[in-house]
């Protein structure tokens, strides 16, 4: 499975030379790598289904307890059918809805790399790793809503999901580590079972609160809402993957994972309820304002996904199972629609629901599956929708919590869901035919295959349901509830659900009849919408920009010995808080030195000493120099050769680059007031003083001795090495070398950028480019 | 500045720049076991290629190096994050030394001498780079 995922990312790589050679073909020949995980995971079906659970353990940095585990149950494995199975069908639409796109390569290395992110992200069972690609993810759908980057409305789109997207993974990661310290550990198998402990803990409060931050953000719950219909920039096969089929629903998905570890609290039943049933009012409420078929798509994802939430926060089992059957009913009609508003976007010419009329002379077959598809949105039977809606109905009537303020905002969003969906098929495709800007023709095969498998899924489903028991009932104990058996059936006879789908019919026919009359009335409140939740974004980053010039200006004002007093400031307060306030007293040896080592020493202070008297910089560097030198006898004198080695090296390398510089600076001068030079010589003072007590104390404590004998021991027969010293820093400390090398690198790198590339320096800059190919 | 035209420095670096960079390549193979190791092999290689630099031009360097500086500290920051990933083929930590004996003629390769010279070749991509900056700021040099 690992493998399979990894495998998935090389591909997305190798996509723009797969593509070189394939052509067209690509995209379809790509979505075998789904397509075959799809039959990998029907293979595991029995397994899943007996409630068993399948764990793969890849350890990668067992010191800290992160692993690449990967973890199937029933939850993870419906998401990760849907995401493999829509991702192929997506995968192969996608090669005809851009077949004359040049940027068709870089789309399909997004989309698979997006596709693998997703799948990481439900099979982590590491809440390391579950970050790591919920982030993924996030940067994926940053760059595939930013898909057509010269449209700067598409840019901004893409820079505001990440802003949202971005800031609430932020709140997740914080949320993460505390749920693994209240928790006591990093597996979310493990977590599932101490549910109660995690409840108990003090942490509890914050920890909720940021996750939750970090899943209404991604699920584009309210107010977090506005940028998914923003979103749409996208091309439309991304719109129908990642902001309807999957990555809106990580947020999801990570609220059911961790509705056994959090669902019992008061908090989150009544916050996840009141947001959910929220959520799903307004998504209706705007979705039928809008005359844009993608935005008004996009309002109706909001709808479902506050739906979902809202079933999550009831938390029964009727809700649950009412979830997995919506979570499903959702990801089949959503993505054919979808997909096909990509059909009639490219058939058309126009996006613009008042724009079309009578199409479905020309395109039957894409009228007939956007029809059986709106009948699912609606929830209208034979139609897996249907069930889909009832079973919401029911649970919410059942809710034990804010039973009278969800059921009418739930009833509302389904009345207005249907009239919805009805626009969607008539405007489209009935009434009198209308010019569109291009001659409208039926979608290609490749193109239609998708939907209608999807829709078939849904018909079918919709009238054999008990094919979907299973699988809800495996999901559902998935979610923590045990003794689950769920019964799906089409009719339930006359029930109140069954009356409010009815009642939610007369009142949703009655909104399609005075469509025009609700949208000329709702665009008197557009003055209202300024002051919403995306007012607030705006307002936000403004302050934001406003907050970063200002502390540019004060910290970032180009004078070296500003940043120098800074730092070393900062420094001062770190280790001395470090020192003296989290070790107490200090244990200090009363150090002792020999004739020689004091001369040595005497040296090295006459060296600072001289260098900061001199007024000549050739002297200021000959006297540091004698300092180096010095310190490079200490060392030879302690018998560290190594470290004397690179003393001298780093000294002579310092002459070298000092030379050159000094030949560019102006006349030496002194600009400093004494005040400065007093407030100067207190700092270094201080910091000069804190650094010898915490060598001094270091040499007192009690670890040194430890970690020595330790090196000493393990140098050889684990290092294979004599040379202590290299065997710390190319393996037992090799992370840290590492670190310190890219630093090295980094800042060469910054020394290139900055006298380089210097902008009003035409010449230097020719260079610079004549360097990066190759120069012989 | 850069070529500095001296005949006592061309002649003292046309023998002690090879002698250099053969020496930087001693420290580093012995590094493991006696005192030396990449950095310290690095800075003399980056060193000697200085001096090379002061006595015949950044052009006859760049001839030399065949890639640019920069260049050299990616490879050996590549060769660096490389040089871990053996150990997780076998199952073992990222980082997890390996050690390789080539049976016959008891050579020993392992990932940590593999890091090892990707510090090598990155501490000498560094200070070629950073010195390499400095020079070219010099007008006189760019036009000529």
């Amino acid at each position: 499975m690992q493998q399979a995922v990894l495998a998935g990312f090389v591909m997305a790589g190798l996509a723009p030379l797969l593509h070189r050679w394939l052509g067209a073909r690509t995209a379809p020949m790509m979505a075998l790598l789904p397509a075959s995980l799809v039959l990998w995971l029907l293979w595991q079906w029995p397994l899943i289904a007996a409630g068993e659970t399948l764990l793969l353990a890849w350890p990668w940095v067992p010191a800290l307890g992160v692993s690449l585990t990967f973890f199937l149950d029933g939850l993870a494995w419906l998401f990760a059918l849907l995401i493999c199975a829509i991702g192929a069908l997506v995968l192969v639409y996608s090669g005809d809805y851009l077949r004359d796109d040049p940027d068709q390569p870089r789309f399909l290395v997004l989309i698979v790399a997006f596709m693998m992110a997703m799948l990481g992200l439900v099979l982590a069972d590491n809440l390391v790793t579950l970050f790591i690609f919920w982030e993924l993810t996030s940067l994926t759908s940053y760059l595939l809503i930013g898909f057509h980057h010269e449209d700067p409305a598409a840019r901004k789109a893409a820079l505001q999901s990440l802003m949202v997207t971005a800031g609430g993974g932020l709140a997740l990661l914080a949320g993460l580590v505390m749920l693994a310290q209240a928790g006591g550990s990093w597996s979310l198998a493990e977590l599932a079972g101490r549910g109660e402990a995690v409840q108990a803990h003090a942490l509890h409060g914050p920890l909720l609160v940021c996750v939750l931050l970090g899943a209404f953000t991604k699920s584009a719950q309210f107010p977090f809402h506005f940028w998914l219909p923003n979103a749409m920039a996208a091309p439309t096969p991304v719109s129908a993957y990642l902001h309807s089929a999957t990555m809106v629903k990580a947020g999801i998905y990570l609220l059911a994972r961790l509705h056994p570890v959090l669902g019992s609290s008061d908090a989150w039943v009544v916050t996840l309820s009141l947001v959910g049933a929220l959520t799903m009012a307004l998504g209706a409420c705007l979705a039928i304002r809008q005359t844009h078929l993608k935005i008004l798509l996009a309002y109706s994802t909001v709808m479902a996904l506050g739906a979902m939430t809202l079933l999550l926060g009831i938390g029964s089992r009727a809700a649950l199972a009412a979830f997995v059957v919506f979570l499903v009913a959702h990801a089949l009609y959503k993505g054919a629609m979808f997909l096909v508003a990509g059909i009639l976007d490219q058939a058309t010419g126009t996006r613009d629901l008042t724009g079309m009329g009578g199409l479905r002379h020309r395109m039957p077959w894409t009228a007939l599956v956007a029809g059986l598809a709106a009948l699912s949105l609606a929830g209208l039977p034979p139609l897996l929708g249907f069930i889909g809606k009832e079973a919401l109905f029911a649970a919410v009537l059942e809710a034990d919590r804010l039973r009278g303020v969800i059921l009418p905002l739930a009833f509302l969003a389904a009345l207005l869901t249907l009239a919805v969906a009805a626009l969607m098929v008539l405007r489209p495709f009935f009434g009198a035919v209308r010019e569109t800007p291009r001659p409208p023709r039926e979608g290609s095969p490749a193109m239609l295959a998708g939907p209608v498998l999807l829709v078939g899924l849904s018909l079918w489903l919709g009238l054999a349901p008990h094919g979907l028991e299973a699988l809800v009932t495996a999901t559902v104990q998935g979610l923590g509830v045990r003794e689950a058996a769920v019964h799906l059936t089409l009719w339930h006879g006359i029930t109140l659900p069954l009356g409010l789908s009815l009642a939610s019919l007369l009142l949703g026919a009655l909104v399609v009849r005075h469509w025009e009359g609700v949208r000329v009335w709702s665009a008197r409140l557009e003055p209202l919408m300024a002051l919403g939740p995306e007012g607030g974004y705006a307002a936000v980053m403004r302050g934001w920009l406003r907050l970063a010039e200002a502390q540019t200006r004060w910290l970032q004002n180009g004078h070296l010995r500003s940043y120098l007093v800074m730092t070393l400031l900062v420094l001062l307060g770190l280790v001395g808080h470090a020192l003296f306030v989290r070790h107490g007293t200090l244990a200090a040896p009363v150090p002792s030195a020999r004739g020689h080592e004091a001369v040595v020493a005497a040296l090295m202070v006459a060296g600072a000493v001289t260098a900061c008297l001199m007024r000549s910089r050739l002297a200021a560097v000959a006297a540091l120099g004698a300092m180096g030198f010095s310190i490079a006898l200490i060392f030879v004198l302690f018998s560290a050769p190594d470290l004397a080695i690179t003393q001298l090296l780093v000294e002579t390398l310092t002459v070298v680059l000092l030379a050159l510089v000094l030949f560019r600076l102006p006349r030496f001068a002194i600009l400093s007031t004494p005040l400065q030079r007093l407030r100067d010589l207190g700092v270094a003072s201080l910091v000069g003083g804190l650094i010898s007590l915490l060598m001094l104390s270091v040499l007192g404590g009690e670890q040194l001795p430890r970690i020595s004998a330790y090196m000493i021991a393990n140098g050889l027969p684990m290092g294979h090495g004599h040379n202590l010293v290299n065997v710390i820093l190319v393996d037992f400390r090799a992370l840290d070398t590492l670190g310190e090398v890219i630093v090295l690198g980094l800042a060469a790198t910054g020394v290139f950028a900055m006298l380089g590339l210097r902008p009003e320096d035409p010449a230097s800059r020719r260079e610079a480019r004549a360097g990066e190919g190759g120069h012989g | 500045m850069v070529k500095s035209g001296t005949l006592i420095l061309e002649v003292a670096a046309r023998l002690l720049v090879p002698l250099q960079l053969l020496f930087s390549l001693f420290l580093l193979q012995r590094g493991h076991d006696e005192p030396g190791g990449g950095f310290i092999a690095g800075l003399v290689a980056a060193g000697g290629l200085a001096l090379f630099l002061f006595a015949h031009g950044r052009q006859a360097l760049r001839a030399l190096l065949k890639v640019s500086p920069r260049d050299l500290i990616g490879l050996g920051l590549l060769i660096g994050v490389l040089s871990t990933l053996p150990a997780w083929w076998w199952g073992e930590p990222l980082f997890t030394a390996q050690w390789w004996r080539i049976p016959g003629i008891g050579l020993e390769i392992s990932t940590p001498l593999i890091f090892d010279i990707g510090v090598y070749l990155a501490v000498i991509g560094s200070v070629l780079t950073a010195i390499i900056a400095l020079v070219e700021t010099d007008r006189d040099d760019v036009i000529r």
